[in-house]
């Protein structure tokens, strides 16, 4: 795939303002799917969570669970909203594998929530509102594998395999309004928007919001207009974007190509387009043309969905604060600094340290773990942070610091080994032999040893030279290969000086 | 007279993936616009005060609970009906397409 010209960024928003909007599809984390009894899962062995429902057997009907219609609801609500009084499903007609049925059940023209408005903060702390169209309830497809091609991708393939796990999975897609103004902010804007709305869903409790998993996934549509001019341009609507990092790289990287075609005298297509993760770049997908024409109509299998108004208020009464409330009530909670709060969030890990301080770690452990050491692993992996490990995970660690099991360097190593899938911190200290030497006798037998090698030392701390001692802690670590607790050989050794 | 033409008959037939000969689109252009005008008389008897409805019987919110049921079938049950599964999943020829 030849790689497009690009403008340089600066130059396209002197020539262009850039118009966004953002469809975002949230995975419900129900214990069933939309519309059968089957198990809401990932992974799992192939077809394994299947009704006739989900697998469009004749005959087979499908019904709305509640509980996604309570959680679509409560998002509504989150959103800003107005829920509907009467909503209603609709089919969304199409031959494609990934549903068995050839339609998708969807909202059409009565989606059971609409009009919102959601505040999202950039690192700065600027605040920009954007606002909702609308969010709909509808039923996620299965996973086809394309085999044969070359590439693995759809062009040459001899077949396709279907699993229709996911098929019937509730989603919600939450659809925006186009977004002016927002500029050279555009990327970032775009990577904060779906950052808010993941820290909504998160808070609500009613996804597991993990987009490397695809329980979130946003399609940015990006459209440019010459300055000056009132007549919105052409858009394009990448989908593929699985973190957060992507959907700032994949805006500014539509920007930058659709400013060097349109200053060629070139015009944009009206296509999908793929982002790619490993050449950061995005490439033609299908053309939106006469066979988008998806002839909706009410889903006749289905009844309205008229929620009471004292259903509505129970819900509105659970909401949890407004991520912006919380943010200000977690800092004054951990004792954060600006500086140290703020790069927690532009890191997109409150929701990460929140499981890792009710997990028994301390704010500022979390804190130094998660933009530390694991957002360094995270980075030379080119990896999100919150894929390689949970929060609890990582306050496991800190607790057998806190123990005094284990010293900041082995931690790091038990840290890279949870990491790595070999089990739990505990069970990688047990089965490594990683807890730290407290064992007096030991650390003095070394100490001992250490001394013989280096007579003058305990001289020069009688001296007042106490950071001779580094020489004798240096030698102590080494001859225990690093299980020592180095705060308790200095000790011992200044004790040694003293006596 | 219904507006049906034989281009939206053609358009149709692409949408369904039926393949028509030029005699079969004369014939439904005709006849599918016999049907359109038979449903329009009905459109004219209903009036303002008559809402539109897509389903005859008025009940709201049929919920289920959200329960594993024994409704889930196994994987070799679920195979069962297809032409052609490999391993646990479901085999399909290359579609020249894209999810939608």
């Amino acid at each position: 795939m030849a790689k497009a010209k690009l403008m340089d960024f600066d130059k396209a928003l002197e020539l262009f303002e850039p118009v966004l909007g953002f469809e975002v599809h949230v995975e419900l984390n129900t214990k069933t799917k939309m519309f059968s009894s089957a198990p809401n899962e990932f992974g799992g062995e192939p077809n394994s969570n299947v009704t006739p429902v989900c697998l469009g057997l004749p005959g087979s009907l499908p019904v709305v669970n509640e509980q996604a219609v309570r959680y679509s609801i409560s998002l509504g609500l989150a959103l800003g909203c107005s829920i509907a009084p009467s909503s209603r499903f609709a089919r969304k007609n199409y031959f494609y594998p990934d549903l068995a049925k050839n339609y998708q059940i969807s909202q059409f023209d009565e989606p059971i929530a609409f009009e919102g408005k959601v505040d999202v903060e950039l690192s700065d702390g600027r605040i920009v509102s954007v606002d909702i169209e609308r969010a709909h309830m509808e039923e996620d497809a299965g996973k086809l594998t394309h085999i044969g091609g070359a590439t693995g991708r759809i062009q040459g393939a001899e077949y396709s395999l279907v699993d229709y796990n996911r098929a019937g999975v509730p989603l919600v897609e939450i659809v925006t309004k186009v977004i002016y103004g927002a500029e050279a902010d555009a990327p970032e804007l775009a990577k904060a928007y779906v950052a808010t709305i993941r820290d909504i869903v998160v808070a609500l409790g009613i996804s597991d919001a993990r987009m490397e998993r695809g329980n979130l996934r946003c399609d940015a549509n990006v459209s440019l207009r010459p300055r000056g001019q009132e007549k919105l341009g052409t858009r394009t609507e990448t989908k593929n974007v699985n973190s957060l990092r992507s959907v700032e790289r994949a805006v500014r990287y539509e920007i930058q190509r659709q400013a060097q075609i349109l200053s060629e005298g070139g015009t944009i297509i009206q296509e999908t387009r793929h982002w790619h993760e490993d050449t950061g770049a995005t490439s033609a997908g299908r053309p939106k043309s006469d066979a988008d024409d998806y002839r909706y109509f009410p889903e006749p299998d289905l009844l309205p969905v008229e929620p009471s108004a004292e259903l509505i208020a129970e819900l509105r009464a659970a909401l949890p604060e407004q991520p912006a409330e919380r943010k200000r009530r977690l800092k004054a909670e951990w004792g954060f600094t600006d500086l140290e709060f703020q790069d927690v969030v532009n890191s997109g890990l409150l929701s990460e340290l929140v499981a890792t301080v009710s997990a028994g770690a301390s704010p500022q452990a979390a804190r130094k773990w998660w933009t530390g050491e694991i957002a360094r692993i995270a980075n030379a992996a080119d990896r999100e942070p919150t894929e390689l490990i949970t929060g609890a995970q990582v306050a496991e660690v800190q607790l057998l610091v806190d123990e005094g099991v284990l010293n900041d360097r082995m931690a790091r190593q038990v840290l890279e080994a949870v990491i790595a899938g070999e089990g739990t911190a505990r069970e990688i200290v047990d089965a490594k032999g990683l807890a730290v030497v407290s064992d007096d006798g030991a650390l003095i037998a070394a100490i001992d040893q250490a001394l013989a090698a280096q007579p003058d030392v305990l001289e020069k701390i009688r001296e007042g030279k106490v950071q001779a001692a580094g020489a004798v802690i240096g030698a102590v670590m080494q001859a225990m290969q690093g299980k020592a607790d180095a705060a308790r050989v200095r000790e011992l050794v200044l004790e040694r000086a003293q006596a | 007279m219904s507006d049906i033409s034989e281009d939206s008959v053609r358009h149709l037939a692409g949408l369904a993936r039926i393949d028509l000969t030029n005699d079969e689109v004369t014939h439904l252009t005709a006849e599918l616009s016999k049907i359109v005008d038979v449903v329009a008389t009905v459109s004219a008897a209903a009036t303002d005060d008559v809402p539109a409805t897509s389903h005859p019987i008025p009940l709201t919110n049929v919920y289920r609970d959200d329960v594993v049921t024994d409704d889930v079938l196994t994987t070799e049950k679920a195979l069962s009906g297809a032409p052609e599964h490999d391993g646990s999943r479901f085999k399909v020829s290359a579609i020249l397409g894209e999810e939608q």
